[in-house]
């Protein structure tokens, strides 16, 4: 049985129905992420003043991470433009870039939360509170080595862009740790948000090159056979895409800027 | 970049959208979005390391130079500024529930319970 308006479009809608689709899926996505940013300018909104955290995330990497992100949306769109014009080989280069565009993205990514999970606010027992990057952490000898700095109130955590931070390697023997956790979702609202948000976007991220790795290895056979349907996955994979984009538009400014 | 198949089916691929397709004025077009891409990122890192100003001002005006580049890539990568009506309609919808998703989770914020103490 032949599956109606996979190529031609369907005359109430004007389009073939798999675009139909994507733009029906496209909004419940929009509602899921709404609902998260909802959320964030709900608690950003109502955290009392200096609480909240300013330049804690690594702005280089956000921002070459946004910049791969764009140039993966621009190569997408050329593959399905590639096979518009009856050109597989471009298709297959492009979407090879694309590829290669969100594995460096899901890297990048993944290191941060390497950074975040790695990086320690130690509150000791004389009041202070240390808070760096575990450089090591002794279980036979008793102690931690941080590369950071100790403060001697929270508040001057929150807000890293309005100070300069100087670090340094500290010893700290268990005996004076009164407790130490790291910046995981657990660690605050914020940090929830941020792995939350982030580890969504990088499950679509990663969902994404699932699809456009399977057009990508396991395409030719259909474009052999009905290169107009191939172009219309290609679309619909790419629509999907872009939308992964859009998403990291705005979470960009909001987790890394605001 | 050799391809045995490109010859075989190197004429245009007929979908039910028959605009005539050039790659190249497509690339460049791509090439032009791109700049405009970097440029509303570049603005964004500006904004956002400006002294002086307050947070919610500076919060609003990084937001609308992401709304900008958000319509870059939905106008043109996605194709929406030539889309069917019945994509508008399903995007009509979308952004009306998410604007009441947004009002009424603000809103929510001043509505307390009677008898509640406010600190």
């Amino acid at each position: 049985m032949e599956i109606p308006y996979t190529v031609e479009a369907r005359p109430d809608t004007g389009i073939y129905n798999a675009k139909v689709g994507i733009w029906l899926f496209l909004a419940s996505e929009v509602m899921l992420f709404g609902g998260l940013f909802s959320a964030y300018v709900l608690l950003r909104v109502g955290a009392e003043p200096g609480t909240w955290p300013h330049g804690w995330q690594n702005v280089t990497l956000g921002t070459i991470n946004t910049i791969v992100l764009a140039l993966s949306a621009i190569t997408t769109l050329l593959a399905w433009v590639a096979c518009k014009v009856g050109q597989f080989g471009k298709f297959k280069f492009f979407h090879a870039c694309t590829l290669l565009f969100a594995l460096a993205f899901a890297v990048i990514h993944l290191n941060e939360y390497h950074e975040d999970l790695t990086h320690y606010e130690i509150h000791l027992t004389n009041g202070l509170i240390a808070d760096g990057h575990m450089v090591e952490n002794n279980l036979k000898e008793d102690y931690v080595i941080i590369e950071g700095r100790t403060v001697n109130d929270e508040k001057l955590l929150y807000d890293l862009r309005s100070q300069k931070v100087e670090e340094s390697e500290i010893k700290i023997p268990r005996s004076e740790i009164k407790d130490m956790e790291s910046y995981g979702p657990w660690h605050n609202t914020y940090m929830a948000l941020d792995f939350t948000m982030t580890g969504l976007h990088l499950l679509h991220v990663v969902a994404g090159s699932v699809v456009i790795g399977y057009l990508w290895l396991f395409g030719r056979k259909m474009w052999e056979t009905d290169p107009a349907r191939f172009t219309n996955r290609v679309e619909v994979s790419g629509l999907f895409w872009h939308f992964v984009d859009l998403v990291w538009i705005f979470l960009f400014p909001v987790l890394y800027l605001t | 970049m050799s391809d045995s198949h490109e010859t075989k089916t190197a004429a245009p691929v007929q979908t039910h959208d028959e605009h005539p397709v050039d790659f190249n004025a497509y690339a460049r077009r791509c090439g032009f979005i791109f700049v405009g891409i970097l440029c509303a990122i570049g603005l964004m890192l500006w904004i956002s390391y400006l002294p002086g100003h307050t947070w919610a001002l500076k919060s609003a005006l990084i937001l609308v130079v992401a709304a900008f580049n958000a319509f870059v890539v939905a106008g043109f990568l996605m194709h929406l500024l030539s889309e069917k009506k019945m994509i508008y309609t399903v995007l009509g919808f979308t952004v009306f529930f998410v604007a009441g998703l947004f009002v009424l989770t603000i809103y929510a914020m001043h509505d307390f319970p009677t008898g509640t103490q406010m600190h």
